[in-house]
């Protein structure tokens, strides 16, 4: 409303009048709307729009074809009734601790092993193997493990060639392992990321703080708890961020590797609304789990920001 | 910091206003093209230059390439007419034809598949239009066996299958059954099964020999299908099931489904089938049959060209007899429906291509190819071995009634409900009942909906 009221106001200047110091604020503030504007254009085309558009479609009850029925709320009353909408909410819910808390725990336990040994010969090489996950398409990721976790792949292998044939299973298809199975390859793509975050954290802090430190007597222990944890308060947010963000949208993963299966054990929300806008004629609920899960990100983001060290940024 | 907050409050608010003009009526309203009802000619050659935009998923070797063969034969024979194919996966044609037909500018001749998702889905929406007229004028239903026809057909409003307005014709024909490794069987001293009792007898032996009764990968859901499909079509019939897919009557609680679920679950626990088959690939499973590493594998027809050209004379192919009956019962149907859309410009163009590409001659350009017509000519003599046996299945399961539909066509969330539910079955994780009250719920659901 505002910027009409701005434009006309601008329109009906009288002309020649000198402009008074108010009207030429509002005219550099319009010169300024006109920078933003293509980009303004853009994200309300292709964000802003079709976010409201998703959330009008959600109260409604159609199948992307014919004319819709209003469905009020009931779209997310179902999502928490309907057992398979609620169990993707807690099958997300899990692959959190695994693509983000795991990681960022195994990570800590290696920055403080590998920021003692300052020398470690060949460091940038393995900082590039930890972090080479990252780089790799998803896709390939998920086939990778596909056939890591296959009857007759390289886990299973392994666990004959060590005697433990009681423990092998089909890791994906088992209805006990599927989602954990799954988590851990969250996992082992995670740890990278966090790892290089936090050791460029560690490489921040000044090395006569630690040199003070083992002179006090301090233990590794000491030492991690002491200086390296609290310096790297900003990074552990970043690290929570992107990994949590990461696990919550988890799509591509589980497309690959399982379509949700065995049964609906690991499906994710992502997918629902993936397989019930595309493939089941469900655009309607398809859209409230989609809503939901954007509100879901949008809030757990806003929390994790406020761990975020006020002094830095 | 106060101008900043101002104006995203107006962006917000020119934005909630764009989106709400946008959608002032309810999502869907008003989008489909009218249906053109004018008089329908078969006259081609007449019409002009017309670009035909077609979308298919005749990726199969063999099948697509006598797709651009009949495609070729088309633009030979009427200059005019230029063909502009787009030809994706079967899972990403069912992903992308919805919104390709609710467009703007829709294809003119689609590949729909079958049922309520589908099919009907697009009847509802408006979105194909009937051919009836133009049945009248190539005389489809003559050509066409009345359970083909009835798989391709709805109600005008889209809301019962199987009812009067004949939506689209089919170019190959399909039947799921059980291949199996004569050797094996020679073996074990056992004749190819008949009913579901040998069967389970045939699978009993190779068990107690020591070889895999039947290979079977779930990993994609989908084959949890036609293992269930053509279990229930053994004990229940072809009557039963038909009423059940249709809706016409009957549910999924039924003795015959719960003795379906319960037999194969028995299968799983006896070790009948593949070991964690939840987590084997439908593509490894077949790998093992082919290798000669089970006695059984049930799939469809359209692996007909493949297991021949891995096993040769040793492959057979089989179905089920319910009990009571003589002729065999087994899910199966015709491949994707050739249909036309309500906004195609040139519907008389559209007819006359896909009377091209579905006629007794294209039946012959598909054999030519390996593949399966859904008519067979009358005057082929199909080539000893598995070609013999796939055809000579097919004419008798379709000349006598025995096809039942693919019983994911049962609701538009079907494929789902149905292929999760199995994988729970044969991982014991639920009850046949349990199952049985699964698919229940989802169909009860749908039907009292209708």
């Amino acid at each position: 409303m505002t910027v009409t009221t701005r434009l006309r106001s601008g329109e009906t200047r009288p002309a020649g009048a000198a402009p008074s110091r108010a009207r030429r604020r509002r005219v550099a503030s319009l010169k300024a709307f006109l920078y933003v504007a293509p980009a303004l254009a853009f994200s309300l085309i292709f964000l802003i729009v079709p976010t409201l558009q998703t959330a009008w479609y959600s109260l409604y009850d159609w199948n992307g074809l014919s004319v819709a029925t209003w469905a009020g709320v009931q779209n997310y009353i179902d999502i928490v009734q309907d057992e398979q909408l609620r169990d993707s909410f807690m099958h997300v819910g899990v692959l959190v601790v695994f693509y983000s808390f795991l990681p960022i725990a195994i990570a800590l336990l290696l920055t403080m092993v590998i920021s003692r040994a300052h020398a470690l010969r060949g460091m940038s090489f393995f900082r590039t193997v930890l972090f080479l996950p990252q780089v790799i398409a998803s896709v390939v990721i998920a086939t990778t493990w596909l056939s890591i976790y296959s009857p007759n792949g390289l886990l299973n292998t392994l666990l004959r060639a060590i005697g433990l044939d009681s423990l092998t299973r089909v890791w994906l298809g088992d209805f006990n392992t599927a989602l954990v199975s799954v988590g851990f390859v969250g996992t082992w793509l995670n740890v990278g990321l966090c790892l290089v975050l936090f050791l460029s954290g560690v490489g921040n802090v000044q090395p006569e703080l630690f040199e003070a430190a083992r002179l006090d007597g301090a233990s590794g222990l000491q030492e991690f708890f002491g200086i390296t944890l609290p310096a790297l308060r900003g990074q552990i947010t970043v690290a929570l961020t992107l990994t949590v963000v990461s696990s919550l949208k988890t799509f591509d993963l589980v497309y690959i590797t399982t379509r949700g299966g065995p049964g609906n054990s690991t499906s994710v929300p992502a997918f629902e609304a993936y397989n019930r806008a595309f493939n089941s004629g469900q655009v309607g609920s398809a859209a409230s789990v989609a809503v939901v899960l954007t509100i879901g990100i949008l809030l757990i983001t806003a929390l994790i920001g406020r761990l975020q060290p006020k002094d830095t940024e | 910091m106060n101008g900043k907050k101002r104006s995203w409050t107006g962006v917000i608010a020119v934005s909630v206003a764009v989106a709400l003009s946008l959608t002032a009526c309810a999502p869907g309203a008003g989008s489909a093209p009218a249906e053109s009802s004018g008089p329908v000619s078969k006259d081609v050659a007449g019409a002009g230059d017309v670009t035909l935009t077609v979308w298919d998923q005749n990726t199969d070797e063999g099948i697509t390439d006598a797709q651009e063969k009949l495609n070729a034969a088309f633009s030979a024979k009427y200059p005019n007419v230029k063909i502009d194919r787009v030809t994706q996966s079967f899972a990403d044609l069912k992903t992308t034809l919805k919104l390709a037909l609710s467009g703007d500018n829709p294809p003119d001749v689609v590949q729909a598949n079958q049922g309520y998702p589908d099919m009907g889905a697009f009847v509802q929406g408006g979105l194909i239009r009937s051919l009836n007229d133009y049945d009248g004028l190539y005389d489809w239903s003559s050509y066409y066996p009345e359970s083909l026809l009835k798989i391709n057909s709805f109600s005008a409003d889209g809301k019962t299958w199987q009812g009067d307005n004949l939506y689209g014709i089919s170019q190959t024909g399909e039947v799921v059954g059980i291949y199996y490794n004569k050797k094996i069987l020679t073996q074990l001293g056992v004749e190819a099964p008949t009913s579901l009792d040998e069967l389970e007898k045939d699978m009993a032996a190779a068990k107690a020999a020591g070889i895999l009764p039947m290979a079977y990968g779930d990993i994609e859901k989908s084959p949890g299908i036609h293992l269930f499909g053509v279990v229930q079509a053994a004990i229940a019939g072809s009557d039963a099931v038909n009423k059940l897919v249709t809706g016409a009557d009957g549910a999924w609680t039924d003795d015959a489904s719960v003795t379906a679920a319960k037999t194969i679950q028995d299968w799983s626990s006896k070790g009948y089938i593949t070991e964690g088959a939840n987590g084997v690939s439908r593509d490894d499973a077949l790998a093992q049959f082919e290798a000669g590493q089970s006695a059984f594998y049930i799939v469809g027809t359209w692996k007909q060209a493949a297991i021949s050209e891995a096993m040769g004379d040793d492959a057979g192919f089989t179905t089920l007899i319910p009990k009571g009956a003589d002729s065999p019962v087994t899910t199966g149907g015709e491949g994707l429906a050739w249909a036309v859309t309500t906004g195609s410009k040139h519907p008389d163009v559209a007819a006359a291509y896909i009377d091209f590409i579905n006629n007794a001659d294209a039946a012959k350009t598909f054999i030519d190819e390996n593949s399966l017509p859904s008519v067979i000519p009358a005057d082929y003599t199909p080539k000893p071995g598995l070609e013999s046996d796939v055809f000579d299945t097919y004419g008798k399961v379709t000349s006598s009634g025995g096809l039942v539909p693919y019983l994911d066509y049962s609701t538009p969330t079907f494929y789902d409900t149905l292929t999760s539910a199995v994988q729970q079955l044969t991982d014991k994780q639920v009850t046949p009942e349990a199952f049985t009250e699964i698919l229940q719920k989802d169909y009860s659901g749908f039907v009292g909906s209708k």
